[in-house]
């Protein structure tokens, strides 16, 4: 009663998602405010061992189901899982990804249960009555709501990939795994969706994990210039990022776009070139560490939120940090 | 024997166009200022409305009776987007409207667009577009699938096959893609990357130019109407902030070779580079 449940996803690769473990740890936190457990969810096949990752990240009880019918993520067994599970456990919260998958699965099983879900969560609070805040960018990111459910329960919310913190966690005292019984959750019906075919890309581009981001804007002017921020960003280790702005002009892959309609980001440096930081885009790295804005425009709006700015052209910037990075390792 | 027909829903949304926000779309309070906005059909309906349009061009080859139907929910004006289909190519299409429904949240939403869907009788597949550009919440579609107790499939952004019987889409995924197929009746959403909606015929937009579009109130779609609007919304909005700079200390560096060399030597120095 009155637990967090996280709904966690299953990768190809048997592994827990990283969301999922970004919301353990969200959700251990707020449990220990509320005094109450952290419960994770897993649906899926060949799940022996899986318990041991979420208990460093805060969970309390691990609800296994296994069944060699869900070797791939289905909307309907996994809509009747959740449903049967939520039913009896009778949750404060239940927290998915705002992945393909959580995105899938969170409407229907909120529908179902007639309670409130809110989409693509930033940020997880409690209030002063003890419903948990839910805040959210909106409208184009242009505003950010924060919604509640007084009179609803569970309070459901989709979080975004990237944007709490994966912490590990001394394993709590009372953790256990609780295995259900497939034929008591599922029936038949449940698999009249087929899946004909399956084809997973490696994805060649991922920045969400890299620790350093040189990041570039429709001010870098060119895409002959953008290969100075890809060699800036192979001396530090890191990843290149984009604006919008410079996907849609060609200078980098999609796979590179930073902020709303993009990934969100906290590198621990975020370089930003020639970006004048819409809050589109400031939306997806303003929780970056440390920011350096590199703009030819004193006042961009990016500036107030960097912790260095430089006001010069971007590509001559980087150049010369290219060139000082280089005479610095030699030494 | 007996020709059987076959009907398509299109659930589509009128917005604001947010990706054109300019400095006047806020007001000074925080609040949006709409009348400032213009209002579009959203992106991704119109690929849903492509996808119907697809379907209808498959079964029609087969001698079935197809017709696509849209469904907007909104206020009156809603009526210019559900035209825009008919210019496209929908057979008919009305508004869903309502003092009743405001304040709704996606529950309540979709509880009316499911009901209005029931009102319709019998239908075969109901396509809509991922998401709206001005929530993003990809709710809607979902939601409305489990009111009608039929399986959804979300990200659809090839259409395969379809038959009176079935329905075979590729889906995207997060790091792939999917081909799945399933019985009908079926909810389907419809991503960005599917097929852009072919443009407006002129014969058609010559036809349909005066035909009224019908508006069903909530009466129309006999609703439970404690699961309307507000009071069937089970979130509410707590705060509103209008997004605006946190003034942070930020250290100026000069972008000559000095600065930048002493930059690049204090961060290194940090551990940071």
């Amino acid at each position: 009663m009155n637990n967090i449940i996280v709904y966690c996803e299953v990768k190809d690769d048997g592994k827990i998602a990283d969301v999922s473990l970004e919301l353990c740890s969200k959700a251990r936190h707020l449990a220990d405010r509320l005094n109450v457990n952290v419960d994770a969810a897993v649906i899926g096949n060949n799940l022996k061992g899986i318990e041991n990752e979420l208990f460093t990240h805060g969970v309390n009880t691990v609800l296994v189901l296994e069944d060699s019918r869900l070797g791939f993520y289905q909307t309907l067994p996994h809509f009747s899982v959740m449903t049967k599970l939520i039913e009896r456990e009778k949750p404060y919260s239940v927290l998915f990804g705002a992945t393909p998958v959580g995105r899938d699965l969170g409407p229907r099983v909120a529908s179902y249960l007639r309670c409130g879900l809110t989409a693509d969560c930033t940020a997880l609070d409690i209030d002063e009555n003890g419903n948990l805040m839910q805040i959210r960018p909106a409208f184009g990111g242009n505003i950010i709501a924060t919604i509640i459910c007084p009179d609803v329960r569970p309070q459901m919310a989709t979080v975004r990939e990237g944007v709490m913190k994966q912490e590990v966690f001394e394993k709590q005292k009372n953790t256990k795994v609780v295995n259900l019984n497939a034929a008591e959750f599922l029936n038949d019906a449940d698999f009249v969706v087929k899946i004909i075919e399956r084809k997973l890309e490696e994805k060649k581009i991922d920045i969400k994990g890299a620790p350093i981001i040189v990041s570039g804007g429709y001010g870098m002017g060119c895409k002959e210039n953008f290969k100075l921020l890809h060699e800036l960003a192979d001396l530090l280790g890191g990843e290149v990022g984009a604006t919008r702005a410079a996907v849609d002009a060609g200078f980098a892959e999609p796979e590179r776009q930073v902020g709303q309609t993009g990934v969100t980001v906290r590198p621990k440096v975020y370089i930003a070139c020639g970006i004048s930081g819409a809050v589109q885009h400031r939306s997806g790295m303003e929780q970056s560490a440390l920011i350096i804005s590199i703009n030819t425009d004193p006042h961009a709006p990016i500036n107030s939120i960097a912790d260095y700015v430089i006001t010069g052209d971007a590509a001559d910037v980087v150049s010369k940090m290219i060139k000082y990075c280089k005479s610095n390792s030699k030494k | 024997m007996q020709k059987k027909d076959f009907q398509i829903v299109v659930l589509a949304k009128q917005v604001p166009d947010t990706k054109n926000v300019g400095k006047d779309a806020m007001n000074a309070d925080g609040t949006i200022n709409r009348a400032a906005l213009p209002a579009i059909f959203n992106p991704d309906d119109m690929k849903a409305l492509e996808m119907a349009l697809m379907c209808r061009d498959i079964l029609k080859k087969e001698n079935i009776d197809v017709k696509v139907t849209v469904i907007t929910m909104g206020p009156p004006r809603a009526n210019e987007i559900i035209r825009e289909a008919l210019y496209r190519g929908a057979d008919n299409g009305f508004v869903v409207s309502d003092k009743r429904f405001a304040a709704s949240d996606t529950l309540a939403t979709s509880y009316a667009l499911s009901m209005a869907i029931k009102k319709l009788g019998h239908y075969d597949v109901v396509f809509t577009g991922r998401q709206a550009i001005d929530g993003d919440t990809a709710q809607v579609g979902p939601q409305t699938a489990e009111k009608l107790e039929v399986p959804q499939i979300t990200y659809a952004d090839e259409l395969i096959a379809v038959t009176p019987e079935m329905i075979r889409l590729r889906r995207v995924l997060q790091h792939g893609i999917e081909v799945v197929e399933t019985k009908l009746p079926a909810l389907v959403t419809v991503h960005g990357n599917a097929h852009d909606c072919r443009s407006r015929h002129a014969h058609l937009v010559i036809k349909k130019k005066n035909t009224e579009i019908p508006m069903w109130t909530a009466d129309d779609i006999n609703p439970d109407f404690d699961r309307l609007g507000g009071k069937g919304s089970p979130t509410k909005v707590k705060n509103i902030e209008n997004v605006v700079l946190a003034k942070k200390e930020s250290i100026t560096v000069s972008s000559d070779d000095e600065g930048i060399k002493g930059l690049i030597e204090d961060l290194t120095a940090a551990h940071i580079f």
